[in-house]
């Protein structure tokens, strides 16, 4: 069960070439924008035919090239929520929501009650007579969803649901959305290019890039231990230097120009190594000789940022232009500068936990 | 003042744009979903006749449709009608020169209609047929109306190919734009001068009404 893509497609540009299985819950499809994400959901939905491969839902084929099997998008019961909602224009909302289960609800009594209690459930109760262009970002959302939700789909394709709103009602809406997830039954996928919406809102997600995509795990794996630096990237660490590994769990950080100790154990052949910003501790010059895993940085600049300081900083063996970035909060840097004095130069330690192998 | 000029002219618009919306509606839809090569092609010659002198029209009009030609033989032979030189001969040369207009406008009208909706519309398992007639048309609506009148206006004043086509008989194949040449011939200046008012008249209530809708379009 649950919903299995395989399917390849010339774009033009690059050949989208998206592979994955989901089981269930809410899936993330995380991407830069451009990367095949909402071709990958418009192949699912029939609305674009892919070149080859396979799409199976639930048992259910759509999509098989080999078998010569198209299933119209009309047949294949696709929740599928649009960037722009695609309300339409020239009915109201109530309007806007009969079309949903126009296709199989014949009684028009049963038909309105349906529509009825969505329009409560969604608080569009103020606006049901209102045009789409009447209503706010927020309501156009809701809207959206209660028409999906009453064409009783067998799954939820969101497409960047919170792309067109500000940053105050996405949250709200966000919320919102989190309680229509944990009511849906069947999968739901979550396209984004926001990790931070992925981490919230999803309970696994697959990285795409330039059309191809990852394998799906854990939300928490993403972040904690991504695999590849492009997951990394999108996962937001900033920090990579070449590297290859060393004996005796040591790993040389070659862009940095030195030796790191990492923990775990690792056998498979690495490229890079990756550290998040606010994992590097700035250490006080009495105890560097005290301490291990440190690097001895320039500082090139430092930032103040709305909630921390950011410290740009280049290793003193670095082989590369390529500065690091060192996060603190505000109180810490008040503290520690005080007690340093400003200084050119900066010791920070890299805890070995905390050193992402990338390949 | 006989009237029959106004009244031809006004039923060969009338007839010819009525003709022009759906073949210009139909040809606009199916052609942008072909292949771009074909629809290069197909766009040229669709459109050919609005630059193309109306002479020229006339003369492919009557290489068609004439008595002694294969097409316009055939159908004097099988069902006695006569192609040219009646009233209704006005309809061809004014179908065929308005065409391109309502064709462009209804193409440009569908282009800009947002996919996303007709996507939408399928996914939640609305028919095709549904999808155009109840979104698609009512979200181009004003386009193809301004398309639609355009059209009139333009079969209305055709005088080139229906000149050539359907001459000039008195209350026969007469129309607004054929007196006035006529009288103006003839040395007949007053009553010329009379048409030329009655035509300026329509005209610019048909221009009228193409801002006003496109006020419309722009308020939404």
């Amino acid at each position: 069960m649950g919903l299995s893509v395989d399917i390849r497609k010339d774009l033009g540009d690059f050949i989208l070439e998206a592979k994955f299985e989901t089981e269930g819950g809410v899936t993330g499809i995380l991407g830069a924008s451009g990367c095949g994400k909402s071709m990958t959901l418009r192949c699912i939905a029939g609305i674009v035919k892919p070149d080859w491969g396979r799409i199976v839902l639930d048992g259910e084929v759509f999509f098989d090239s080999e078998r010569g099997i198209h299933i119209r998008p009309q047949n294949r019961h696709v929740g599928y929520l649009f960037q722009n909602y695609a309300l339409f224009p020239n009915m109201t909302v109530e309007q806007n929501l009969m079309t949903g289960l126009l296709s199989y609800e014949k009684d028009k009594k049963k038909a309105r009650a349906a529509v009825e209690e969505m329009i409560e459930r969604f608080y569009l109760t103020d606006v049901v007579s209102h045009r789409p262009t009447q209503l706010s970002g927020g309501q156009q959302q809701r809207a959206a969803l209660a028409r999906i939700l009453l064409s009783r789909p067998k799954i939820l394709m969101l497409d960047e649901p919170f792309s067109a709103l500000d940053d105050f009602l996405r949250w709200k809406l966000e919320l919102e959305l989190l309680e229509v997830l944990k009511d849906f039954a069947g999968d739901t996928l979550f396209v984004s290019h926001s990790r931070d919406e992925i981490y919230r809102l999803c309970d696994q997600v697959c990285v795409m890039e330039k059309g191809t995509s990852g394998r799906v795990i854990p939300v928490r794996q993403l972040f904690e231990k991504p695999s590849t630096k492009a997951a990394a990237l999108l996962s937001g660490c900033k920090n990579y230097s070449r590297a290859h590994l060393e004996g005796g769990e040591h790993v040389f950080a070659i862009d940095w120009g030195v030796r790191l100790k990492y923990q775990g154990t690792w056998t498979e052949p690495i490229q890079n190594i990756g550290v998040r910003s606010h994992y590097l501790h700035p250490i006080p010059k009495a105890e560097a000789n005290k301490k291990e895993n440190l690097i001895h940085c320039d500082i090139l600049q430092v930032i103040e940022d709305v909630f921390s300081i950011v410290v740009m900083a280049r290793p003193k063996a670095a082989t590369t232009n390529e500065p690091i970035r060192i996060e603190v909060s505000k109180e810490f840097w008040q503290d520690f500068s005080q007690k340093e004095g400003i200084e050119k130069t900066i010791w920070v330690q890299v805890p070995p936990e905390h050193i992402m192998l990338l390949n | 003042m006989d009237w029959y000029p106004l009244w031809n002219s006004l039923r060969i618009a009338m007839v010819s744009s009525v003709l022009v919306f759906f073949t210009g509606i139909f040809a606009a839809y199916y052609v942008a979903k072909l292949h771009p090569v074909v629809k290069g092609v197909l766009d040229v010659v669709l459109t050919l006749p609005l630059v193309l002198p109306p002479t020229v029209v006339g003369y492919f009009l009557l290489v068609f449709l004439g008595p002694r030609r294969p097409f316009g033989g055939w159908m004097l032979d099988a069902f006695g009608i006569k192609m040219v030189m009646t009233w209704y001969s006005g309809i061809f040369a004014a179908s065929v020169v308005a065409f391109p207009l309502m064709y462009r406008t209804a193409r440009g009208a569908f282009e800009s209609f947002d996919k996303t909706l007709a996507y939408a519309g399928q996914t939640l398992g609305l028919s095709n047929t549904y999808i155009f007639w109840r979104i698609q048309m009512p979200a181009c609506r004003q386009g193809i109306l301004a398309g639609a009148v355009l059209a009139f206006a333009r079969a209305l004043g055709e005088y080139g190919a229906t000149s050539m086509i359907a001459g000039y008989t008195p209350g026969r194949t007469a129309t607004i734009s054929t007196t006035v040449y006529q009288l103006w011939r003839t040395d007949n200046d007053a009553l010329a001068f009379r048409w030329v008012m009655v035509n300026v008249l329509i005209s610019t209530i048909v221009l009228l009404a193409v801002n006003l809708l496109e006020r419309r379009e722009r308020r939404r």
